[in-house]
């Protein structure tokens, strides 16, 4: 009995990686499947895709398009994720305004911003900064009700133990506001990082002449079924790998509380 | 209506107000921005020029569509992820990038395999519109506590009855918020197909007028997304807190 | 039904019926949890025997986390014993709560989204009584258990202590053979607490229903039963059953009894250590 509990640790790590592995076999069996199905031209096979995809990593023209998004990510997600975590901490704060705040924020979360793009392009023209405002404003929103909702649902009786215990400000914001705050905060910001990353992604594809969203347009405007698989692919593995350790990161800060 | 109401209120209306001083006093360039007064001036004669009806019962029926294949098939999907743990574990990874991945790229497939009809916008709408139906119902599903199964168990109900009589109610609260969010994906799933590819719709006539440099008939239509879509949003709203507020009591 | 305290010197020393059949019984069961991650397997409860005679009222007591909970649940067919057996009116249980069988959880299990009158109409409509025989029981129960003002309020507009009448009130209505109630009057003040006792010792005395019940109340647990298990800091084993002799007509008046006192003190007696033990303290300074 205790022997089978013992190594169980091991086991179940293991088991959800060969589960995990097997998820996406069956993935890559489908997207096969599908593609007998629709034909060559429509969609690309798995090995074709990957194929394509090596060789794009390949070419010299190809990698400063990536540190294009990559910065233009970095800035975006610098301002949604800061700018976010500290209106939602203040509104949190501030019982009032949060309350007035809240249904506003969701509003906004709920429009579809790409409708804003020519609105941004006639603001900051084309370039990085059209890029940057336009993940952002996709960015900003999910993490600043998350940091609101994680700072106003702090339990009152906490606040009220680190008083009774007369913890300075700064003592009770580290032992006792941020620790209980965390893990939704941490929820906020993996949905902030996804949809960061789509608002960048749109804005190359409108306001840029450069960067893996322009790529990508351009496929469209060629048709270029080829690229367009190669680069989506790529684009699912990077938010596939940062979302999962951001996922990590959250499961472990949640199953504390 | 409350006090938070009308701070709210008057917080929409000096925002809207001061923007329309900046417009009209040409802080801002009337190139930039028309005033919010001229952009409803323009969308009121839109509508009367009968311009507008057909892109939007276009654009509002796709979305439509997309909307109640996400809830339907985003809630179905949600209860059968949920009885599978090992899938769903295995899953979790995806399902938190899905939103990562901008879907519409995939439109120019879709309209080689469905062609130019109203098909793969719907599908890229349901894309996007169904991931968060699944991800709420799971995260209601997740916080239906333990001890409200067990009187199911008391009661010897079957799966079917605990998932409609239990289940179902406990988590409503999430299903809802995946409802909401259903309605907003499918919206920008829909749009965002419009201004790649479409040849019709209310996004394609926005990224017509802005390559036309029609900055009239841009914004009069920008105006009346935003306007629809917060209208149905703050709906929804509505009658969400009428909901819950009974059973959150003055908790 | 008060009439029966004075009469108690003349009463013969036990009144539980030794000789009725054994109702439900759990024989060599014990309940291991499995290991999750860095934390080590845990062994709550047993290995432990128990025979419940039926109609008797049997309280349990224990320190905290010494698996009184854990032992309910196997006994109600809600979690599987690792080891041992349970059987209920002769038949083995397993997997399923077997029918006849009435739980009341420790936790708040009120369902928010139905009135005080729905919730406790909840088992009856899904065990398919008429809507007239519906009617009739939960109108009687809500009254019962002083809830009628409040028939068609929310769960989260009533006290804690009322959300809990509610859940006693859903599984009162199913009239169980074998009722099950894990703390139920945790969240009740004292006075409530000793009428709710009496009520409860009144509906037991009504439907002949066997009852376990678990209580952190010392005293509560030798007013109310005819035995009481008390069980050792955990895993859990009952170190001693203690008869109470009480006769079956009783109510909360006898607290004042003698023997109550004595009762109350021998448990504290046997409880002490083990409690001292849950709670991490060193022992041996009383010695
Ligand atoms: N699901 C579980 N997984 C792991 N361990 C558990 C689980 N449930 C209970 N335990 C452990 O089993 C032991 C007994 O728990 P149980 O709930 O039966 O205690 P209890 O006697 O009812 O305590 P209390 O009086 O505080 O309600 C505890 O030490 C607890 O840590
Ligand atoms: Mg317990």
């Amino acid at each position: 009995m205790s022997a089978v509990a013992l190594d169980k640790p091991a086991n179940a790590t293991l088991r959800r990686w060969t589960d995990f592995f097997l998820l996406i076999a069956g993935l890559v069996v489908v997207w096969y499947l599908l593609h007998l199905w629709a034909g060559e031209v429509a969609l690309t096979s798995p090995y074709e895709t990957v194929a394509k995809l090596i060789d794009l990593l390949g070419q010299a023209w190809f990698w400063p398009h990536v540190g294009e998004t990559l910065l233009a990510l970095f800035y975006s997600l610098l301002i949604a994720s800061i700018g976010g975590l500290g209106l939602g901490t203040l509104l949190g704060i501030h019982r009032l305004s949060g309350q007035v705040a809240e249904p506003i924020l969701v509003a906004l979360y709920a429009l579809p911003k790409i409708t804003l793009y020519p609105l941004i392009l006639l603001i900051f023209g084309l370039g990085l900064s059209a890029k940057v405002a336009f993940g952002a404003i996709h960015g900003i929103i999910p993490v600043t009700i998350f940091a609101l909702n994680a700072v106003r649902n702090i339990k009152p009786v906490y606040l009220k133990t680190a008083r009774v215990m007369r913890l300075t400000p700064l003592q009770a914001m580290r032992t006792v506001w941020v620790p209980a705050a965390l893990p939704e905060i941490v929820s906020g910001q993996r949905i902030g990082f996804a949809l960061t990353l789509l608002g960048v992604l749109l804005g190359e594809m409108f306001a840029s002449q450069q960067g893996l969203g322009f790529l990508i347009i351009n496929a469209i405007g060629l048709n270029d079924v080829p690229v367009i698989m190669a680069l989506a692919l790529l684009l699912a593995l990077f938010a596939v790998a940062v979302s999962s350790a951001l996922l990590a990161l959250d499961r472990k800060l949640h199953q504390r509380s | 209506m409350s006090k938070v109401g009308w701070i709210r209120l008057a917080i929409v209306l000096g925002s809207v107000g001061l923007l329309e001083i900046l417009c009209q006093s040409g802080v801002i360039r009337p190139l930039t921005m028309i005033p919010p007064s001229r952009m409803a001036v323009e969308l009121w004669k839109l509508g009367a020029s009968g311009k507008l009806a057909p892109p939007v019962t276009k654009t509002l029926g796709n979305v439509a569509a997309a909307f109640i294949l996400s809830v339907v098939f985003g809630f179905i999907a949600g209860l059968l992820i949920h009885a599978l743990p090992r899938f769903r574990r295995a899953l979790d990874p995806l399902l938190a990038s899905y939103y990562a991945v901008p879907f519409f790229v995939f439109y120019p497939v879709l309209i080689v395999i469905f062609g130019m009809s109203d098909l793969p916008i719907i599908i890229i709408g349901f894309l996007f519109g169904v991931v968060a139906m699944i991800i709420n119902t799971l995260n209601g599903l997740d916080r239906v506590p333990t001890v409200l199964l067990k009187v199911g168990r008391m009661n010897r109900m079957s799966a079917l009855q605990t998932a409609a009589l239990i289940k179902l109610p406990s988590a409503a609260p999430y299903l809802f918020t995946g409802v909401k969010l259903a309605v907003a994906y499918s919206f920008i799933g829909v749009i965002a197909s419009e201004f790649i590819l479409s040849g019709s719709g209310i996004g394609y006539d926005i990224a017509y007028a802005y390559n036309n440099f029609d900055n009239r008939t841009m914004y009069a239509l920008m105006l009346f997304i935003l306007t629809t879509v917060t209208a149905l949003n703050m709906a929804l709203y509505i009658w969400e807190q009428r909901m819950l507020k009974r059973r959150q009591g003055g908790r | 039904m008060a009439a029966s305290v004075e009469t108690m010197p003349d009463a013969p020393k036990t009144m539980r019926d030794i000789h009725a059949p054994v109702h439900a019984s759990v024989a060599g069961v014990t309940r291991i949890f499995p290991a999750v991650g860095e934390q080590p397997p845990v062994h709550a409860l047993g290995p432990l025997d128990l025979d419940l005679v039926k109609g008797e009222f049997f309280a349990v007591v224990g320190p905290s986390g010494c698996g009184k909970s854990t032992l309910l649940e196997v006994l109600a067919g809600l979690s599987a014993p690792t080891e041992g057996s349970v059987t209920f009116e002769g038949q083995p249980v397993s997997g399923q709560v077997p029918d006849g069988v009435g739980v009341v959880f420790q936790e708040d299990a009120s369902f928010p989204w139905l009135t005080v009158w729905d919730n406790v109409a909840f088992g009856l409509r899904r065990a398919g009584f008429d809507a007239s025989e519906i009617t009739r029981r939960v109108d009687y129960a809500v009254g019962f258990m002083g809830l009628a003002d409040f028939a068609q309020a929310y769960p989260a507009q009533l006290s804690g202590g009322m959300r809990q009448r509610v859940c006693i009130a859903r599984t009162l209505v199913l009239q169980p053979r074998l009722i099950l109630l894990d703390e139920p009057f945790g969240a009740l003040d004292q006075q409530t607490r000793l009428l709710m006792g009496d009520e409860l010792l009144r509906l037991w005395r009504e439907t002949g229903a066997t009852v376990l019940l678990i209580t952190h109340a010392l005293d509560e647990a030798a007013m109310l039963s005819d035995r009481v298990g008390a069980m050792s800091a955990r895993p859990g084993r009952f170190i001693e059953l203690v008869e109470t002799g009480w006769p079956r007509e009783r109510d909360s008046r006898i607290v004042s009894e003698d023997s109550f006192g004595r009762l109350t003190g021998h448990l504290w007696s046997l409880l002490r250590e083990e409690s001292m033990k849950a709670s991490g303290h060193q022992m041996g300074r009383q010695k």
